[in-house]
């Protein structure tokens, strides 16, 4: 089976000629279909640069970057705009949009699927809500609920779609240990439910036993790969 | 509900709608900016009409197919060509009657205080009637009288108290042109700025006023065709057969010969001019509201990019903002502009209507003003990179 994500002598650089900062350095990753994997590493040291490069959020400059079976760099920026929307997403910060309900916002994602009618996308958000916990809340607006009850409406919006990829960055940041590992746990559950791969950026320490992998960064290299009950001690 | 029970497929409610009611506040500042442009627009073409209503009302009421004037023109009465040429419109072919027709400006005293202004004639052949007002045909016979007119009720009445001495019987003569001539009948036409009133008076009392070499002068030939008479083919005619120096006219040219000279006029220019301030008045308020709107939700545009929306469906939204906020403002704009524009007909005395076309031409400038604010503003969506979202 091909894998889902396939990274082979990736660089990344910011800034032109003699200005350029060279920001990921040779970065070869394969991820498996159902796999997930933690990235760690210090501030700065190119996470969020390497996840939007996989997300296509940005060009890809050099080396191979293939993502669900297509190849990022030098894709064009039609073919960018139609893999994003078969990615999910989930930011740090929960980046949704406040003029729209919970249910609202899950249906944003939902209404670039082709072939889906109205009842269901309604249906389809209505269940994932509730499988985040929040089918008491699909009429709220984001302004009305708390950080870790947005952030789950973000994860339902980055899952609603059956993505085969989840890309999160630091999703756990904005919340306490508490609702942070709920998350989490969320995410794990319903990838095991719809086979789907993540890969998850993130600093802490009390979530890395979710992972299969967990990969460390440095300076825009990959320098090591761990099993979590290794990193965990 | 009723509505429930149609078998419309219920849609996604656009995200512009959602957007623009979210912020009530902004909203409504959008709107009753948009009002305020449309209100400006309204009135400068309400002043406009006010002041130029009226300047067809002659060529307008008169009753014939083919008009003859002098080439040099620029407005019914301006210059005149030799009457002689009028019987040799008569022999061309398809032509059935070409009559005579004066209009002309002449002293006139006020008989209530002696004061010398202007009034324009309007001088016909009553044996020959050119025009389409029932009031003038019904009272030929009076006009035929030797120094005597008919009044138009409706002109300024810095002309004196005509038509009240009239009504109650009093004969004062009146010096028209240095001779005195008595009112023996009214009708109704109108006046505007431009002409204080109008007299209508037989062709041979013109050449009592005016003196022979005048009345050769015609200002227009009124021409009839024959039934069947291809239009075309008869002024093509005329072109031919008179001199150079005379025109052949449709009535809709006559009349548009009318207004495009008016619309020259500076007090037209100015009105123009006020209907484009408030249209930019109109794309500033649009555009503000949408950049500020823009920039707010920068992130959430971002967002919307990185799970997958496309440029240009953001792009939609953005003119789909503009397109509702335009339709929302026009209705409170137009409403506050008719109840002006009564106001303004009450204190000017001449009808200020609000026109279909008028109407909606201001809405259509006011769409236009929509997306073009739109486009400028959705300059900053591109701005908006789904990269900053992580
Ligand atoms: N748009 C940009 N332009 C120029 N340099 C950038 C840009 N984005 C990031 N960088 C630089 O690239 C390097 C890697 O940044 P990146 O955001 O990928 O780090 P990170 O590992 O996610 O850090 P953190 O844990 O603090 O989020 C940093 O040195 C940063 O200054
Ligand atoms: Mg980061």
């Amino acid at each position: 089976m091909e894998p889902v994500v396939n990274i082979e002598g990736l660089h990344h650089a910011f800034g032109k000629g003699s200005l350029a900062k060279p920001v990921l350095i040779d970065i070869n990753l394969a991820i498996q279909p159902g796999e997930i994997v933690i990235l760690t590493g210090p501030s700065g040291s190119g996470k969020t640069t390497l996840l939007s490069l996989m997300g296509g959020l940005r060009s890809a400059q050099q080396g191979s970057l293939r993502i669900l079976g297509q190849e990022l760099t030098g894709a064009g920026k039609k073919q960018l705009v139609e893999l994003r929307s078969r990615i999910g997403y989930i930011f740090q910060a929960h980046n949704l949009l406040d003029c729209l309900t919970a249910q609202e916002n899950v249906r944003m994602a939902l209404r670039l699927q082709p072939g889906l009618s109205y009842d269901d996308r309604t249906t389809a958000a209505t269940a994932m809500l509730d499988a985040v916990g929040l089918g008491h809340r699909v009429n709220y607006r984001p302004d009305n609920l708390s950080g870790g009850q947005k952030q789950r409406v973000a994860i339902a919006r980055a899952l609603v779609t059956q993505p085969k990829l989840i890309l999160a960055d630091e999703p756990t940041a904005a919340l306490d240990s508490q609702s942070g590992r709920e998350v989490v746990q969320l995410m794990q559950r319903l990838a095991q439910e719809q086979n789907c791969t993540i890969l998850l950026v993130t600093h802490d320490n009390r979530i890395l036993d979710i992972a299969h992998r967990i990969i460390h960064m440095e300076d825009g290299r990959l320098v090591r790969t761990e099993s979590p009950t290794a990193a965990v001690v | 509900m009723v509505f429930g029970k149609l078998p419309l497929p219920r849609r996604e409610k656009p995200l512009a709608w959602s957007q623009l009611s979210h912020q009530r506040m902004r909203l409504l500042v959008a709107l009753s900016g948009i009002s305020f442009a449309n209100i400006l627009i309204f009135m400068q073409l309400g002043f406009r009409s006010a002041m130029f209503s009226g300047t067809t009302n002659v060529p307008a009421s008169l009753d014939g197919d083919v008009f003859l004037i002098n080439k040099t023109s620029q407005f019914l009465g301006n210059e005149t060509f030799d009457k002689s040429q009028l019987y040799r419109a008569a022999a061309v072919p398809g032509v059935a009657t070409a009559r005579p027709f004066y209009y002309s400006p002449a002293s006139w005293v006020n008989p209530d205080n002696r004061k010398t202004t202007n009034i324009t004639v309007i001088a016909i052949n009553p044996a020959q009637p050119v025009m389409a007002v029932p009031a003038i045909n019904d009272q030929l016979a009076l006009v035929e009288q030797t120094d005597r007119m008919l009044f138009d009720v409706k002109s300024l009445p810095s002309l004196g108290a005509i038509t009240q001495a009239f009504t109650a019987g009093q004969d004062t003569p009146i010096e028209v042109q240095g001779r005195k001539m008595r009112v023996n009948g009214t009708f109704a036409l109108g006046s505007n700025i431009f002409k204080r009133g109008h007299i209508v008076i037989s062709d041979v009392n013109y050449l009592r006023l005016f003196g022979a070499t005048q009345a050769n002068q015609l200002h227009a030939g009124v021409l009839k065709l024959e039934p069947g008479a291809n239009i075309q083919t008869v002024m093509a005619e005329l072109e031919r057969t008179l001199p150079e120096e005379i025109s052949a006219l449709s009535h809709t040219e006559l009349i548009e010969l009318e207004q495009n000279y008016w619309a020259k006029e500076p007090a037209g220019i100015i009105f123009d001019f006020g209907t484009i301030m408030g249209f930019v008045v109109g794309v500033v308020i649009v555009y503000q509201v949408l950049y500020s709107d823009v920039n707010d939700h920068l992130s959430e545009y971002a967002t919307l990019k990185a799970i997958g929306y496309s440029d240009g469906q953001l792009l939609l939204v953005v003119f789909q903002e503009a397109t509702i906020l335009a339709v929302l403002g026009f209705m409170p704009g137009i409403l506050c502009s008719l109840g002006l524009y009564s106001v303004l007909s009450n204190l000017t005395g001449v009808a200020v209507l609000m026109r279909l076309g008028v109407g909606l031409q201001v809405f259509s400038m006011t769409l236009v003003m929509g997306v073009l604010s739109a486009a400028i503003a959705v300059r900053k969506l591109r701005s908006a990179d789904p990269a900053d979202v992580f």
